[in-house]
Order: structure tokens, then sequence, then C-alpha cells
């Protein structure tokens, strides 16, 4: 089956197709851009592009898949509101990853997959082996508790390389679409209903409840 | 009429997450999830809370207005949406869908500017606008004058808030009222019980000097400080305030000026026909004396119904389907959201 892959949650603007036959992968098509304010204008034409490469109409792809975070929120929800709407506009089904699970499900051994969260804080996880252990987190590199990681990898690692306790990867990481679709490829061959896309904002948003203002719903 | 465009309208610049669908100028569907209630408590729009709300309710939003009109997407002529002005997160939420839906169903895309389609909807009740047409736009983010010579082509706009946004003064002096969130409907039900002329607050850039520099403008910022004072120096001296009378005379304050400058602006430039919108298009004041005015000064005055005077995917739909009707060409796939968009960009369409 043929799945479009998509992943806004860094500053990578990143699409591509990926050919699923029982558990064989192949990247068919692939566009990236390292542009933080670029998501909105890049995405569709990088869709429409990646069709072209592999010669496809929108009839020949089968599921989508996007990363659904962390990720600095502007950015992440163009990918998944692009995600969603192109699957109900195709009629086919959508299914969620964690787009950190892009990075760390790559590792081996036992590594910090960390993404820029803006605000001087990392978006992070553990990964033993490739498997994430817990939920991903939120918070300030020189803040990191005990992980026990070797090594740390992703642009949050490399841009904070200086204030992480353990060697980070120097070249920016960023979450490997092929990944995210084999980390559906069980939804996906055994035909999963479709979800309702959920972003990891991990953060509340800024805002103050007005003092003493009435409300009509309170 | 069967030759007539179906388009579908998405808007997310604000608060509410509107999905409209029309054919030519009949309305089909009008779609609305609105994150008010959440904003509420805040005392204000929080763009993040809209933003995050937008992403929540886009998708069933277009499939109800689908439902609702009887239709699926294979049935589109075009996909309009709302590329500007308003909040950029928010904006980015209803591009990012229209160009998806475009995308997956090849149907053609417009990014249009959302203080046209506050225009436009008016072709929905009314029919077909005469140009040139003077626009009058008040809600919580925009108060403007529009110059509209062609509504697929040429708007421009002749004067506009300097500071606070009409709506958002009504927002503030219902805080300091009181009166809850937002605040134009509260105000308007308690300036009905009130005496519009128990206080005269001032009319902002109507002085003679102002209005060389600012003939069209409006100033609402200046209100708010006076209202706040006026309440101050009653509670100094140990009296109530008498919440009806000063939400009547600020109320007033606020519609003279407006129809005063509106009417003005026609007259000046010899134009016959005044359309109001927005979501304070909906204060009753405003229209009853946007009314009376028009009448003394012979010239027509167009309203659409409340529902269709707030934002909504209604009146993205009717610029649209007024666009592909006038055979303007699609926008292309990779243009921005604009968060300040120049008012006199109709229709995107390789523009920006
Ligand atoms: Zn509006």
């Amino acid at each position: 089956m043929r799945v479009l892959a998509l992943d806004t949650s860094t500053a990578a603007v990143q699409a591509a197709l990926v050919d699923l036959d029982d558990d064989e992968l192949f990247l068919t098509a692939f566009r990236r851009e390292v542009d933080a304010r670029g998501h909105v204008e890049k995405l569709a034409p990088f869709i429409e592009g990646c069709l072209a490469d592999a010669r496809r109409t929108v009839k020949d792809v089968d599921a989508v898949v996007s990363g659904v975070g962390p990720g600095p929120f502007t950015g992440l929800r163009v990918g998944m509101v692009t995600a969603a709407a192109f699957a109900d506009g195709a009629g086919i089904p959508v299914y969620g990853v964690c787009s950190l699970d892009g990075i760390g499900g790559n590792t081996r051994g036992r590594a910090l997959a960390a993404t820029d969260a803006r605000r001087k804080e990392i978006y992070w996880a553990v990964y033993e082996d490739g498997v994430r252990e817990g939920e991903p987190q939120v918070c300030k590199p020189s803040e990191l508790p005990e992980t026990g990681a070797d090594y740390a990898i992703g642009e949050g690692a490399s841009k904070y390389a200086d204030e992480l306790p353990m060697d980070a990867e120097a070249t920016p990481i960023f979450p490997d679409l092929v990944k995210l679709v084999e980390l559906a490829a069980p939804r996906l061959l055994a035909g999963a209903p479709t979800e309702q896309l959920t972003p990891l904002y991990l953060r509340r948003p800024d805002a103050q409840p007005a003092a003493g203002n009435p409300s009509p719903t309170s | 009429m069967k030759n007539e465009p179906v388009v579908m309208g998405i808007e997310t610049s604000c608060d509410e997450t509107g999905v409209g669908i029309v054919r030519g100028h009949e309305l089909l569907a009008d779609a609305v999830a609105s994150s008010v209630d959440e904003h509420a408590r805040f005392g204000g729009v929080v763009p993040e809370v809209a933003s995050r709300a937008h992403l929540e309710a886009m998708v069933p939003t277009v499939q109800r207005a689908l439902d609702d009109a009887g239709l699926t997407l294979d049935d589109l002529d075009g996909i309009a949406v709302t590329a500007g002005p308003g909040l950029a997160g928010a904006l980015m939420v209803g591009v990012g869908a229209a160009k998806a839906y475009s995308l997956a169903t090849g149907v053609p895309l417009y990014g249009v500017n959302h203080l046209s389609a506050h225009i436009a909807v008016d072709t929905l009740e009314n029919g077909p606008i005469p140009e040139p047409a003077i626009g009058l736009l008040v809600s919580g983010g925009h108060s403007s004058i529009m110059m509209v010579e062609d509504l697929a082509g040429k708007v421009t706009q002749l004067g506009a808030s300097i500071d606070d946004a009409a709506g958002e003064a009504f927002d503030k002096v219902a805080r300091l009222l009181g009166l809850p969130f937002p605040g134009g409907p509260y105000i308007d039900k308690a300036a009905k019980e009130g005496d519009r002329a128990f206080v005269r607050f001032p009319r902002g850039l109507t002085a003679a000097k102002d209005m060389e520099r600012h003939r069209y403008d409006f100033s609402f910022s200046g209100l708010k400080t006076a209202v706040a004072r006026w309440i101050e120096a009653q509670r100094a001296e140990g009296n109530n305030v008498p919440v009806n009378d000063v939400a009547a005379a600020f109320q007033e304050a606020v519609c003279d000026v407006l129809t005063q400058k509106a009417i003005l602006a026609a007259k000046e430039h010899g134009v016959g026909t005044i359309l109001l919108g927005g979501g304070v298009a909906a204060n009753s004041r405003l229209r009853t004396l946007a009314v009376e005015r028009a009448e003394d000064a012979g010239i027509t005055l167009r309203y659409p119904r409340p529902k269709l005077c707030t934002d909504n995917g209604a009146m993205v739909a009717a610029l649209g389907s007024h666009l592909v009707t006038a055979g303007i060409a699609p926008s292309v796939i990779d243009f921005p959201a604009n968060s300040s968009m120049d008012v006199e960009i109709v229709s995107l369409a390789n523009r920006l």
C-alpha cells in the first residue's frame, strides 16, 4: 500500500510517499526544507511534488500517516490539519504517530531524542534500543532529570549540546518519515479505523483567566 | 440555476471555525463551531486557545456543512478560504485544511480576504451588490469603511480604526460595567433599558482638525478611557454606577460616529449604497441609527441577518462564488496565511 507521510513538528517541513508491502518499506518520494515559518506555504506543494516525482495521483494514495508532535504548535498544527483534511478529502484513513519516535525509533543503546521546543526548552523522550520509555516531556536542557542516556540526538540535542549532560549528535536529526510509517504499519496493514489526530502539546496555552470577570459559562 | 458554482468557504481568522456552502447566491449550509465559551473565562480571545479549537473542529465542521447541504466534496466547483487578515496561527489551520482538501479533490482553491468576504455575504440575502458601494465593517477585529468598486477585484479602504476595533471597545466597557464577554450583546441589552443622553461621551476623530487627517478613520480607545474615568469618578463620590445608562450612552457614542462617517463617505464619493457587516452590525442601535440616517440622506442601506454578520464560512463561500462566476483565476497553492493582509487584495490569485 502507498502511504503519504507528513511531519511538521520541527523546523523541517517534511512530506514523503512510502510504499508498504507486508513489512517492507520503500521511500518513493521525499521533500524536506528547514524553514520554521514556511509550513503553511510549503507543505501542500511538497505533497504535490512527491506525487509528481513518484508519477502518482491522489487516487494512488491508500492512507496518511502524520507526526503528532510534540512540537511548536503553529507549525505542528499545519501538518496535522493537512493530514486530516487530505485524508478526509481523499476518503482514506489517517493515523498519528509521536514525532519523537521518528528520531528515537532509529537509535541503538540508550538514547535521548530531543527536539527544539523554543523558549529555550526541549521536547524529549528516552529510548532503549529504539523503544520509547514513558511519555514525552518538555523542560530546559539544563533541568533534564537523570535519564541514564548515553547520548542525545535530534535538533534539540544539537542546538543545546553544551547544556546537556551527555554527548549530543552535532548534526540536527529530524523525524524520519519512513520510521513513522513503520510504527503505524500494524494499523495500516490491519486497515484500522481512521483517527482523530490529537497533538501532543505538553504545554497549556499562555493565558490567565481574567480576574473577577463574570463569565456566562461559569 | 444549474450553472451556478457550488463553493465551500472555510473561515478560521478568529475564534469561529466556519464552513459554509453556497450555490451562486443561495446559502446551502453554514456550519460554525465556536470556541467563544473557552475564551469567556479569559475575558478575550486567546489565540492559542482558538488555534487548538480550530484544529479539533476543522474536519468535523466540513463534514457537517456537507451533510447540511446534502452534498459531497465531488459536487464542489471551488474551495475558498480566509487567507487574512486575522490571527496568524488560527488562519494557518484553515489555509492548511483548504489546501489539503483542494489537493485531495482537485477542486480549485481561492485564498480570499476576510473583509471582502464580510461584504460578499450580503449577496446571499439581498442579491448582487450594486457597484460602487460603501461597506461599513465593524467587529471585534476591525472597524473599516471600504469602497467596493468591483467585489471581484477592486476593494479599497477609505478609513479604519487607528487604535481599538469597535468590538474591542464593547468588550472593554462591558468589563468595566461587570458585564460578560463578549460585550456586544450584553451592552446592547443593557442599553435598551438605559438613557442614551445620560452622559455625552466623546466622539473620536470628529473634531475639525481630525476631520482633515482622519476623515473616515475611527478611534475608540479614548472613548473607553473616558467611560473608565467617568465610572471611577462616580465611585469616588460614593455614587452607584447606572449600568444601563452608561451602556446606552457609550453605545450611542460608538454608533453615532460609525454611521456619521459612513454616510459622509457615501455622500462625498457619490455612492448610493451602504452595506453593514461584521459582528457589531448585529447591534440593534447601530442598525436603527444607520437606517434613519441613510433614509435622511437618500442612501440605500443593506445588511444581512445577524448570524451572517458575524464571522462564518458562508461569507467566504459567497466571495468565492462571486470570484468563480467572475472568471477569476484560482490561487496558486503556495500562498501564505497573511495576518495583516492588505484590504485591497480581494482574492490572493497570485497577488502575494
Ligand atoms: Zn470578521
